[in-house]
């Protein structure tokens, strides 16, 4: 297989994969659990997930490794066991999809506030992500994804790690924008424009956007991303806003609904697509035909 | 008065060791604390409530502004014991069981404190239970509570009918809030009132509790 960003550099558009939380939630997840845990407890359900994606034909399967920081993991008393947490996620995966798809480590927020706004200094943030990625990269990964970030010094501070302890390991960066009467901006009031010049300063190989409130806002976000950067472009959107139906979360966007956004996103020059919360392996299957007919025109 | 209108400036640009000196220049000057608090740190904070709420700032300023006011109320508060302290009102705030996320909560907290509310904050993953002892405990006006997952929302419903079965319902109003959340979803468990930011919340419970 092609290392994943020669494939980017030839003109090709990757698939990635949907949800982890909404798959784990229904695999009996308990809401307030770490998530990680199963990586520990339950592995074959981790490769049962990462089977049905590549099934479904996504070309890169990330890692349930989202909270994996010992910053994260702390939350739960799981800090101690950062190393097996991160190893056991990606044995699991490359045991489901060998070497057909690529493997992309998932890397989260910490979940702590950094200085000045909160209590916790630069380097504990880097530390908890170098600690986190050292794990990562004792096993073979193919991308490591860095997501959901809003807080510009964290995502620089993770993607900084990650190509500091493995320089040739592609890194991408995506953050999450919410729609403002002064545009999109994160929660930290960090704009796609910033975003995209200092992520690439940083060193990351791919940058884009993942969450969010449905695929119709991702279309705009990606033409904003198109405008600041000469990088591949990742777009990684949830299936709309939940509503609450019997006490369950329901996504409203189908996937036949967000297969007929990709187009829009495919012609703004996004260059890896998927899906995040509510997104499901039939999601992923439609977002591949679209993605594989344009390749076959 | 001038220093006053510089401490709010201060705390609006976050400079908390500028709002701290000032705080204690306004202190030597004889001025009331509570004039300081109202006039000063209050009046500083709803102009960052209302800038936030307009996007013309953003989160990491309000933490800022947040931090410098703090710092002022800290130089106020040994002055403010004997005499009961200035308040609007006691809300009882937290993160319900099982979720975590808390930058929503806390910017409820601080806005509600920058309004001169006296807010109990039981922080994350808090039990049912003790949103409603709490409440009794402190004799508090308002139960707020926040959830940012779609999973833990219906733990919100859980304090609702806590709430009945200790008597309390309607006396101590129930506030609820997050991204997920909506007025429907208040509506159908019984919540007082939906919030959808920390300015809504401040107004919300103005409204709820009659204060001015």
């Amino acid at each position: 297989m092609l290392p994943l960003l020669e494939r980017l550099s030839k003109g090709e558009i990757l698939v990635s994969d949907g949800a982890m939380g909404t798959m784990l939630f229904e695999r009996g997840l308990k809401s307030g659990d770490c998530p990680e845990k199963i990586n520990l407890e339950k592995p074959e359900t981790l490769t049962e997930i990462a089977a049905l994606y590549a099934g479904a034909g996504a070309d890169i399967v990330s890692t349930n490794t989202f909270g994996g920081s010992p910053l994260k993991l702390a939350q739960y008393g799981l800090d101690g066991k950062t190393e097996e947490i991160n190893v056991a996620a990606i044995r699991a995966a490359r045991q489901a999809i060998d070497n057909r798809s690529y493997i992309a480590a998932s890397v989260g927020p910490c979940g702590r506030l950094l200085e000045p706004y909160g209590d916790c200094r630069p380097e504990e943030v880097s530390g908890g992500f170098r600690r986190q990625l050292e794990a990562i990269f004792s096993e073979a990964v193919d991308a490591v994804f860095v997501e959901t970030m809003t807080d510009i010094n964290e995502a620089i501070l993770t993607v900084k790690a990650a190509k500091d302890l493995s320089p040739s390991t592609p890194v991408s960066a995506s953050m999450t924008f919410d729609e403002t009467p002064r545009g999109f901006l994160t929660i930290m009031g960090v704009s796609v424009e910033q975003a995209c010049k200092e992520l690439g300063e940083a060193g990351a190989d791919i940058v884009g956007s993942n969450c969010g409130n449905g695929i119709e806002n991702m279309t705009k976000i990606a033409a904003e991303f198109a405008l600041h950067t000469t990088l591949p472009i990742i777009i990684q959107s949830n299936a709309g806003l939940p509503a609450i139906v019997d006490g369950k979360p329901i996504y409203s966007e189908t996937p036949e609904f967000m297969a007929a956004n990709c187009d829009q996103l495919l012609d703004s020059g996004v260059r890896i697509i998927g899906g995040c919360c509510g997104t499901t392996p039939e999601h992923i299957a439609s977002i591949r035909k679209v993605v594989s007919r344009r390749t076959l025109a | 008065m001038e220093i006053l209108n510089q401490i709010s400036a201060s705390l609006q640009e976050g400079d908390t060791a500028a709002v701290a000196k000032l705080t204690g220049q306004a202190v030597k000057q004889k001025l009331a604390p509570k004039e300081i608090l109202d006039r000063g740190l209050i009046a500083g904070m709803n102009v960052v409530g209302q800038k936030f709420k307009s996007h013309e700032i953003f989160l990491p300023d309000v933490l800022l502004a947040a931090k410098a006011m703090y710092a002022g109320m800290d130089v106020l508060k040994p002055l403010m014991t004997g005499e009961s302290l200035p308040t609007m009102g006691t809300v009882v705030i937290g993160t319900v069981h099982g979720d975590l996320h808390d930058i929503g909560k806390n910017l409820v907290a601080i806005m509600l404190r920058g309004a001169g509310f006296e807010v109990i904050d039981l922080g994350k993953d808090v039990p049912p239970e003790r949103f409603v002892d709490e409440a009794e405990k402190n004799s508090a006006q308002v139960i707020g509570m926040s959830a940012l997952l779609t999973t833990t929302m219906p733990v919100m419903e859980k304090v609702v009918e806590l709430a009945k079965d200790r008597g309390i319902y309607g006396k101590t109003k129930i506030i609820v809030g997050g991204a997920p959340l909506s007025a429907d979803y208040a509506e159908e468990i019984g919540a007082d009132a939906y919030c959808f930011d920390g300015i809504s919340a401040v107004e919300r419970v103005k409204d709820l509790t009659g204060a001015k």
